[in-house]
């Protein structure tokens, strides 16, 4: 319960209210670092003001550098995009369950992303991308609110240089300026390529979102049991004491965030569980 | 004429479209292509002819005083552009410009009309055919009034 | 385990000086502002002695009794999970000057607890809260810090309170396990007396260090009398062996609505309940910056703040507010923790601004089960 102190090293701007802020661990030694699995999150305190959790958005196959993508809407997110390099954060993690990388191996990979939902989604693209062999299709579809929302914008635009990955990227409001998609991002998965019987979906964004996103893949014939979401809930603790992130009869921060679709199908249609 | 007709039914909008619909069809329908930045059709213009995109993409607008053309939604191949030819007052409630080089079939709205008014048969293909559509871009209009990546005050 | 021996008031007394004279901090019933509460004591004449108290939905008043007994009453507001899970808890400091900061944790307390009095349901409790502190894949170390090494002193309840339903969630009156020692008091017009069973080795030796004779038969049946009494008279029940299913498939139950009518969402029921255990932290810093700490504390499903996610309250309504705290109470805990968060000891019935009485609502939904 006690944090870990990190160092701010580097901080970029991804969108208007967004930073993606590189932490290193002070007390670091070679053989600690702490290693994540995709999808997992940390919890970082601003000192004074609070902790939040925070997907890690960088490079599983880089653990030293802590990498978080924020967007500045509360308090202690506001203070951590506020930091000057070199300031001390606070540091607790990793926690949760991460996105099911060994079931993705021979299978065609879906990624439905909406928001900063591209976050935790990224970890797992790195992943796939390091290791292009081991898998089928991938196809990454993004939705964002409008162009300039759109995140890692240069990476995704250096992916989508290469030929072994599908990318979509749709915004919901645009000027004629923006020459790309204008559509919501669940309208994009009818029209992929993939194998609906062998593929595998990652998804992860605002729930109404996502709701509408595992509608469009179970109508493409994606099993339930081949879809996953990452679910938000308020997490406080991230060890399954404080009681905050109860979704039904699962804690978000211990069961998840991470769910496969047919464990939480019921919750998903609850209002206000 | 073959070659119009073989080019219709692999479109999706006509997937499955019966032998005898097809050539009815067919006789309203021709090939057209637009420039980058053409218009497909124009706001509160008839509604007379609609099209099945093949190649390149289309962008539906509205234009505010002051916020310029805002993109509603954008088509592109396999989609269709113009769904108010079937359904009165039959009149285009946004402009639809080319965003690259679009090829189409153009179908004559005013034409396929009047042979769904003589052939009901028709009539209620056509109908099967645009509704989901309609209801799919309702849907997607509300998830997008939602505005569900916008931070909420 | 059979009861073991008889001790008098005076061996009463002699286990709380022997607890101390061991090192124990010595904790049980005493009174305090017109209710029982529990607080340090140090003699036999800091318990609520000769009191009993009447309790019903949304009421709860002190009587004196016609006898002198030490626990001739049921729970009060208060419950043990204050000791071992604080209200208010600082979790660390951080020391922040130019060369950097340095985080402290908070020293947990080291004296030894003895709880006197613990009732059955009360160690239910206790035994659902370790469920979530330590047994799962972490360990709370500040519960852990003051639960180990407690010494339990449990009492058979002599009387049931009229909001009592331990006899359906199977968790009483009678002390099965999980204590130390267990007193049954036998008070009548001819004696005043504990039977007293054995429940570990530490209790089998403070048991040597204090005077006790061997029970009578006569006593014996007396102490069993006086739980069957008890279990005869429970305030309330509570069907409970099918509320698991009954809850998950009435999530949108009308009758959420109409207890949303009358909820304030006060929270006191999470605040009496022996077993809530939610918490939130509150971080705060010196006016100079040169010191910064995370402060835990109770927090209560029912109030907005509990599920903000960015710009908003996923459970907005107060029907939902109850739905949660009702439900994983009595059905989602067994989900969680393998067994239920409730143990039927009436204080949210009592201690409820408005009465709202769990064991009516549950049977509320069940007689009205859209089938």
């Amino acid at each position: 319960m006690v944090p870990r102190i990190a160092r701010l090293r580097r901080k970029r701007r991804d969108g208007p209210q967004v930073w993606t802020l590189d932490l290193e661990l002070e007390d670091r030694h070679a053989s600690e670092a702490p290693r994540f699995a995709p999808g997992q999150f940390n919890m970082l305190t601003v000192f004074g003001v609070g902790e939040v959790p925070i997907s890690v958005s960088g490079d599983p196959a880089a653990p030293d550098r802590l990498v978080h993508t924020i967007r500045s809407v509360g308090a202690v997110s506001s203070a951590l995009t506020r930091l000057a390099p070199g300031a001390a954060i606070g540091f607790r993690g990793p926690f949760g369950t991460g996105w099911p990388m060994e079931e993705t191996v021979a299978r065609d990979v879906v990624i439905v992303a909406g928001g900063l939902g591209l976050a935790p989604l990224r970890p797992a693209l790195y992943r796939l991308l390091a290791d292009r062999l081991r898998y089928g299709r991938i196809v990454l579809l993004y939705g964002a609110r409008s162009p300039e929302d759109i995140l890692f914008r240069s990476e995704l635009e250096s992916w989508r240089r290469r030929l072994d990955i599908a990318i979509e990227v749709t915004v919901d409001h645009a000027t004629s300026a923006w020459r790309g998609r204008v559509g919501v991002v669940p309208a994009l998965v009818a029209r992929a390529d993939f194998d609906p019987l062998h593929a595998i979906a990652l998804v992860c964004g605002p729930e109404v979102m996502m709701r509408f996103a595992v509608a469009a893949l179970r109508d493409a014939g994606v099993a339930d049991e081949s879809i996953y979401l990452s679910m938000e809930r308020n997490m406080k603790c991230a060890i399954a004491f404080c009681g905050h992130c109860q979704l039904g009869t699962v804690f978000v921060c211990r069961e998840g965030p991470v769910f496969r679709h047919d464990r939480i199908r019921g919750l998903l249609a609850l209002k206000e569980i | 004429m073959e070659g119009l007709e073989r080019i219709l039914r692999e479109h999706p909008f006509f997937a499955g479209l019966g032998d005898a619909s097809a050539d009815l069809v067919c006789g309203c329908a021709k090939n057209v292509r637009f420039e980058a930045g053409q218009y497909l059709f124009r706001e509160g213009e008839p509604a007379d002819q609609f099209y099945l995109v093949r190649h390149g993409r289309v962008a539906l607008e509205l234009s505010a005083p002051g916020r310029g053309a805002i993109t509603i939604q954008t088509l592109g191949e396999g989609d269709v552009v113009g769904l108010s030819w079937l359904i009165p007052p039959y009149r285009w409630t946004n402009d639809a410009r080319a965003i690259d080089l679009v090829r189409a079939i153009a179908i004559d709205g005013a034409c396929l009309r009047q042979k769904c008014e003589d052939d009901h048969d028709l009539g209620y293909e056509m109908m099967k055919r645009v509704v989901p559509i309609l209801v799919e871009r309702l849907q997607a209009t509300r998830l997008q009034l939602l505005d569900v990546y916008g931070v909420r005050a | 385990m059979a009861a073991e021996a008889v001790v008098t008031l005076e061996g009463v007394q002699a286990l709380l000086d022997g607890l101390r004279r061991n090192g124990y901090r010595t904790l049980g019933p005493t009174l305090r502002d017109q209710a029982i509460v529990y607080d340090d004591i140090a003699t036999i004449d800091d318990l609520p002695r000769g009191w009993t108290d009447e309790q019903d939905g949304g009421r709860y008043r002190l009587l004196r009794r016609m006898d002198d007994a030490l626990f001739g009453y049921a729970v009060g507001p208060h419950s043990w999970k204050k000791y071992l899970h604080p209200p208010l808890l600082r979790l660390w400091r951080a020391e922040h000057d130019d060369g950097g900061v340095r985080v402290v944790a908070e020293p947990d307390p080291t004296d030894k607890l003895a709880f006197i009095g613990v009732r059955s349901c009360e160690i239910h409790a206790l035994a659902i809260q370790d469920r979530v502190f330590l047994e799962g894949a972490y360990v709370d170390p500040h519960y852990r810090a003051r639960r180990e090494g407690n010494f339990i002193v449990a009492v058979n309840c002599g009387q049931a309170g009229g909001t009592c339903f331990c006899v359906s969630m199977g968790t009483g009156p009678k002390a099965q396990s999980g204590f130390d020692l267990a007193l049954t008091e036998i008070v009548d017009t001819s004696r005043h007396a504990f039977v007293v069973e054995v429940g570990s080795e530490a209790g089998r030796r403070m048991l040597g260090e204090i005077p006790h004779r061997s029970p009578t038969p006569d006593e014996l049946d007396a102490a069993d009398a006086v739980v069957t009494r008890t279990e005869g008279a429970m305030g309330r029940k509570m069907q409970a062996d099918d509320v698991h299913e009954l809850l998950l498939r009435n999530l949108e139950h009308g009758r959420w609505d109409d207890v949303a009518q009358r909820c304030l969402t006060c929270g006191n029921c999470t605040m009496v309940c022996p077993t809530c255990f939610c918490t939130t932290v509150e971080d705060s810093s010196d006016l100079a910056g040169r010191e910064t700490s995370r402060t835990r504390r109770w927090d209560s499903c029912f109030t907005m703040d509990f599920s903000y996610i960015h710009g908003g309250s996923v459970r907005a309504s107060t029907s939902s507010r109850y739905r949660q705290w009702m439900t994983h109470k009595l059905s989602t805990w067994f989900d969680q923790f393998g067994t239920s968060g409730c143990v039927g000891c009436g204080r949210c019935i009592t201690w409820c601004p408005v009465g709202i009485d769990i064991t009516e609502e549950v049977t509320a939904i069940r007689d009205s089960e859209p089938r």
